[in-house]
């Protein structure tokens, strides 16, 4: 039993030893933000491959989520004889949830799982011991474009999700179930507002990018520098920023739509 | 450079180091002098923070006692800002050359010489041909990292290293894993280098027979302290315990072949505590 | 390895791609370009009873939404509920004796705030023609037709309709008649 506590208390201890080493971590990259300004080109060869190789399984995935809720939409509405409402469940859907949850998700097993091998493998194979014997700072010039790039791209990569997604439910709803093509646009128009739900939408994907990316930096900046801390780390990035976003997702879904 | 040579004052002081990790000591007040334009090994049995040594003079890592002066500057006391600028003044070779992945030969090479210069890039591009010609590797420029053998890597991390002229550099394992041939590269361009660019260099090490015959200095370390030290030839006459099981590579000795551990017998039979520590 | 302007073009396809989008969702998917409410005039109404109603609900005119609602308060002295409404500039010309009322959008729909048009005409244009018929020149009429205008109150209101008072009404009014066929018979 005591054995139990201790074990706990241990883990506990654990946890805030990390979440400290992470929140410093980051305050080191926000310190050093302003490095980058005059070398834009350091965060862009990062958005290329956060977000640029990210492009593909988001329009995928979307297209295919977009589908599956004209489908569902329609089942379920058609039964009230609502079938005209199926643009605003489909658009609600993907700018208020689908959109930057199931994104941020996807973006943690493409790109966040790739940063922190990639940060990982550079701290077992003492790049970035290398960089800080040659003056160069590891954190301003291999983390910091990272998160930027994680951070900008993400809502990018939402707003993409959903739109192509709006246009998937639209080719089964309008296209295949035969829905007005009309009342698809109009009734969207009509009930999603801008503020409310793109906006939000929006906000909650920067929050989404920011955790997400803070996490796999974290992750690969703190992995153990042998081949299996770094698959471990990848792992844990995974896992950790599934986790957060889902519970992020709660709390600034009762913030924003909890009235 | 070279009235440098012969002066006598050391490029570091390192002064009753003690450096302690997870609780294990690791130096225990060890005193060094490394000289300007020698070649000083620092050799010793795995495990003895040879490396460790190198990154505390390289300030990665702070000393919990003891001082460690670079050119009459105090390295354990230095601010960021500071030891970035020392930093400038010294390589260091990593053990698996620690090459960046996503860059080629060329702009390893180069990497340096941007981070730290305004150089229009035509300089720049001699700088780095001048560099890999010094190592052999001007062809392999346009080379991925991935595509460089081990002693390739090594090579093109040594022409990085160089890059902005250091005064001293610091050579972690040089010679780990490499065939007779690249190490016979390696051994010889650490020496011409030193000559040619009138460079200080360090090099830890546990290959006996190239350490030695290259360097003008040897410190022996174990047990975090510095066991025996002088020239190769004064090491293999020494009456040091240490320096002869080192040299000769015998199994047991000052080191010894066990680990530290309870009687055998009384270990045998107290068999519970094992599993007891795994429950 | 890419090089640097293959990179730098993608990434420049990836920016406008993720942009275009957000400007989907903004213009085609929502009402971005229906209705700009930053630029409009404030107008109140107060209802006795405004349940249902939201900051953000749709003020509609002939069932074209013309506006929203701002802010809904309480007022301590009147105890009524005081709606104020932002409407688009477009719709400056309402009539100044329009009523404010609050429906619900089908059965169970969200409620809005519906205004109908006043039935007398301007007031303007009614005391010119009186002065015509008196036979004298009408008086200049300031500010022309009487409408509504930024700070505006409407005056003619009705409140939400609530099922459980409706219904509390009705079971009273039955249970009042039937108590009256009891006693005549």
């Amino acid at each position: 039993m005591l054995d139990l506590l201790q074990n706990l208390g241990r883990r506990g201890l654990g946890v805030f030893e990390r979440l400290g080493r992470a929140s410093l971590l980051l305050v080191q990259i926000l310190a050093g933000l302003h490095t980058l300004l005059p070398r834009p080109r350091l965060v862009i060869q990062q958005v290329f491959s956060v977000g640029v190789l990210s492009l593909v399984i988001i329009v995928v995935s979307g297209t295919f989520v977009g589908m599956v809720l004209g489908l569902q939409g329609y089942n379920t509405l058609v039964d009230f004889g609502a079938e005209e409402s199926l643009g605003v469940v489909v658009a609600l859907s993907l700018v208020r949830e689908l959109g930057p949850v199931v994104t941020a998700l996807l973006f943690a097993g493409r790109a966040g799982s790739a940063l922190t091998a990639e940060i990982g493998l550079m701290k077992a194979t003492e790049q970035l011991s290398a960089l800080e014997m040659m003056a160069v700072d590891p954190v301003r010039r291999v983390l910091a474009p990272r998160f930027v790039a994680g951070f900008l791209s993400m809502p990018l990569l939402a707003a993409i999700f959903s739109a192509v997604g709006v246009l998937g439910g639209y080719f089964v709803g309008v296209g295949l179930l035969g829905v007005d093509e009309g009342a698809y646009w109009s009734q969207m128009q009509d009930k999603v507002d801008l503020y409310d739900d793109v906006y939000n939408g929006v906000i909650k994907s920067l929050a989404f990018g920011w955790v997400a990316t803070w996490i796999a930096v974290f992750e690969g900046h703190d992995a153990v520098p042998t081949s299996e801390g770094v698959s471990r780390a990848t792992t844990r990035t995974v896992v950790y920023t599934s986790l957060a976003v889902l519970g992020l997702d709660f709390v600034l879904t009762a913030l924003m739509f909890g009235d | 450079m070279a009235p440098q040579r012969d002066n006598d004052e050391p490029l570091v002081t390192i002064r009753d180091l003690t450096f302690r990790r997870d609780g294990r000591v690791i130096f225990d007040g060890i005193d060094l002098d490394i000289r300007r334009g020698r070649v000083t090994a620092i050799m010793g049995p795995s495990g003895t923070g040879k490396t460790t040594l190198l990154r505390l003079i390289g300030g990665q890592l702070r000393p919990e006692r003891g001082s460690i002066r670079f050119a009459g500057e105090e390295i354990t006391r230095a601010g960021r800002g500071r030891l970035y600028e020392l930093r400038k003044r010294m390589g260091m070779l990593f053990q698996n050359g620690a090459l960046l992945t996503d860059m080629n030969v060329y702009d390893n090479v180069a990497f340096p010489l941007r981070e730290h210069t305004d150089l229009p890039e035509p300089m720049i591009r001699d700088l780095v041909l001048m560099k890999l010609e010094a190592v052999g590797l001007r062809g392999a420029r346009r080379l991925m990292p991935s595509q460089l053998s081990g002693g390739m890597a090594r090579r093109v991390a040594l022409a990085r290293a160089i890059a902005l002229d250091p005064d001293m550099i610091l050579y972690d394992e040089p010679f780990t894993g490499q065939d007779p041939i690249s190490m016979g590269v390696l051994v010889r361009l650490i020496r011409t280098l030193n000559e040619s660019l009138g460079l200080t260099s360090v090099l830890v090490s546990h290959d006996i027979a190239e350490a030695a015959s290259i360097s003008d200095y040897i410190y022996l370390l174990a047990g975090g302290r510095v066991v025996a030290q002088g020239t190769a030839d004064q090491l293999y006459e020494s009456d040091s315990q240490w320096a002869q099981q080192f040299l000769q590579g015998l199994p047991d000795g000052p080191v010894p072949f066990h680990y530290p551990a309870p009687d055998y017998a009384g270990d045998l039979l107290a068999g519970d505590e094992d599993r007891e520590a795994a429950a | 390895m890419m090089s640097t302007r293959t990179t730098e073009i993608w990434v420049g396809v990836f920016v406008a791609a993720g942009l275009a989008a957000l400007f989907m969702l903004a213009m085609k998917v929502s009402n971005l370009s229906a209705l700009d409410e930053e630029d409009g005039f404030t107008i109140e109404a107060r209802f006795e009873d405004a349940s249902g109603l939201k900051v953000r609900s749709p003020v509609t005119m002939a069932g074209v939404r013309i506006g929203r609602v701002v802010a809904i308060e309480f007022d301590k002295q009147s105890l009524q509920a005081v709606v104020r409404m932002r409407i688009d500039r477009r719709y400056d010309t309402l009539p100044a004796d329009s009523s404010a009322s609050i429906y619900t959008a089908g059965l169970l729909g969200e409620k809005y705030v519906g205004l109908e048009p006043g039935a007398g005409a301007d007031e303007c244009e009614e005391a010119a023609l009186e002065a015509e018929l008196e036979g004298r020149e009408p008086e200049p009429c300031e500010g022309g037709a009487r409408v509504l205008r930024d700070g505006a109150r409407i005056k003619i209101t009705q409140g939400s309709l609530v099922l459980e008072k409706l219904i509390a009404r009705f079971v009273s009014q039955f249970l009042e008649s039937g108590g009256k066929k009891e006693a005549a018979q």
